[in-house]
């Protein structure tokens, strides 16, 4: 699966697209493939403030639960609520209908272009 | 730390585009596409899982049943030629050591089967416990690779590659024949819950048999199938998995699986005095099945809580989002006076309490469905 240019990333393989100072999030083809099916998603709530680094909700597949972490400080502005319904979009489309939340970004987050990512996952 | 091992079917599997996990040495395909469609393969069609890890131990010669009566809890001298049993090997403390299968091969030939982890711990204590006994053991396990074919479509595909009668081999039992027209011991055995098959052959024929069950298979909707949707698959049908239910802690009784222990043997067995004061006493702990409530599932080593109180009163050895019934299950140890079938408890899912509802396990059982 090949990582699209136009996004940035985390090394907690997240993807961002940024339009702005509000950035679209999501999780990327490599994490889905290691998670399995992913059968239950909890987002953050429109509205809450959360902290780069640090969790704001959880992906939940057969085999195991994993945290989804702030990719940057900032607030939520949109939730996808596609995926809390059907959380195989996440898996089927990581880097598109499958996206997660939106958040407004304050400052400036460290991100990986895709040619970094795809060092990192190589390693 | 060694590199794991590959198994015979490891470029087939490549092939296939599995991904792999490192499992007790081995190199195992944990999923082939989605472990979700492979679980759902298994209970509605069937499902191809390389099981080459397992261990194989013959105990073979005239003492071979006594032996194994001296070493096992059970009484694989009562089992009849053709058949299987399951069995545990236990210490002297009664702490499960194993849980195995045996087939009784021939009069004096039996094949024990062990967890891929612990078979370098059982093949040793047999050959311990059968010294003064006219037997011989062998860990085969070089010498098998091990291939099920499981689902409520096992029978028609295996009988379109056998040449022995497969409506005729009952559950739990096994017979030597050919798959494809190599050599194979084809056991009506599995882990599943469901109808299903376990073929033993030599390393060399694996992927010939392989091919053949894909061929026969592939019209009746059989799928390869990973160790993911394999531990769905048991926890749904509430079997015990070594490791997390099963351990050196636990003895049989706790398991819910007293009755795998024969204490009416001439010459005893390893562990029985501890056993039979487990057996007087009660189990110190009893193994239930769980029902959460919400989404969130129940994992290995969550405690469980009595909501009364927040006193925790066990912990959960086992827990998935069931692909068959589409809510978390899990298996537990938890105190005996609240593992009542209907208790109300709660289960600390990462730091915040869930409830959950003690059930009667198995979770599923297969639809009947007519013998063929």
């Amino acid at each position: 699966m090949t990582n699209p240019t136009h996004l940035s990333y985390t090394a907690e393989h997240e993807w961002l697209e940024t339009r702005g100072d509000v950035a679209r999030v999501g999780v990327t083809a490599f994490a889905t493939e290691a998670l399995g099916d992913i059968v239950f998603v909890e987002l953050p709530e429109v509205g809450t403030k959360i902290t780069g680094g640090e969790s704001c909700g959880e992906l939940e597949s057969t085999k195991s639960v994993s945290d989804i972490f702030a990719p940057a400080d900032g607030e939520i502005v949109g939730v996808n609520a596609a995926v809390v319904e059907d959380p195989a979009l996440i898996n089927s489309d990581p880097f598109g209908a499958g996206w997660l939340f939106e958040m407004r970004v304050s400052g400036a987050p460290e991100l990986l272009d895709a040619a970094a990512y795809d060092a990192l996952i190589e390693e | 730390m060694t590199s794991p091992v590959p198994t015979p079917l490891h470029e087939i599997h490549q092939e296939l585009g599995a991904s792999f996990t490192d499992f007790a040495g081995w190199s195992m395909p944990v999923r082939y596409g989605s472990e979700t469609a492979e679980h759902q393969a298994v209970r509605t069609a069937a499902g191809l899982f390389d099981l080459s890890h397992m261990g194989e131990i013959e105990v073979t010669g005239p003492e071979a049943g006594r032996a194994l009566d001296h070493a096992l809890v059970g009484r694989p001298s009562a089992i009849g030629i053709g058949r299987a049993r399951y069995s545990m090997i236990c210490a002297e403390d009664g702490g499960i050591i194993d849980d195995l299968v045996v087939y009784r091969l021939e009069e004096e030939r039996y094949l024990v089967v062990a967890n891929a982890s612990n078979v370098g711990v059982v093949a040793p204590a047999l050959a311990e416990r059968a010294e003064g006994y006219d037997a011989e053991v062998h860990d085969a396990s070089a010498e098998f690779a091990l291939i099920a074919v499981q689902g409520p479509a096992s029978a028609a595909i295996v009988a379109a590659v056998t040449d022995l009668d497969v409506p005729s081999l009952r559950y739990y039992a096994i017979d030597a024949g050919t798959v494809a027209g190599i050599e194979v011991l084809l056991a009506r055995t599995g882990y599943t819950g469901e109808d299903g098959f376990e073929i033993y052959c030599a390393p060399s024929s694996a992927a010939a048999v392989w091919s053949a069950l894909t061929e026969a298979g592939t019209p009746h909707g059989l799928i390869p199938a990973g160790l993911a949707c394999r531990d769905t698959l048991r926890l749904e049908a509430g079997m015990p998995l070594y490791g997390n239910e099963l351990n050196r802690d636990t003895t049989p009784f706790e398991a819910g699986l007293g009755r795998v222990v024969s204490f009416d043997k001439p010459d005893g067995f390893v562990g029985e005095a501890a056993l039979a004061t487990r057996r007087d006493e009660g189990p110190r702990s009893v193994l239930v099945g769980l029902v959460a409530a919400g989404r969130r599932s129940p994992r290995v080593g969550y405690a469980v809580v009595d909501p009364a109180t927040g006193d925790q009163i066990g912990v959960v050895t086992s827990g998935s989002p069931s692909p068959t019934l589409g809510h978390p299950i899990a298996m537990a140890y938890v105190r005996p006076d609240l593992a009542a079938a209907g208790t109300k408890v709660q289960v600390d899912v990462r730091g915040s309490r869930e409830d959950a509802e003690i059930i009667d396990l198995p979770f599923y059982s297969k639809p009947f469905r007519s013998k063929n």
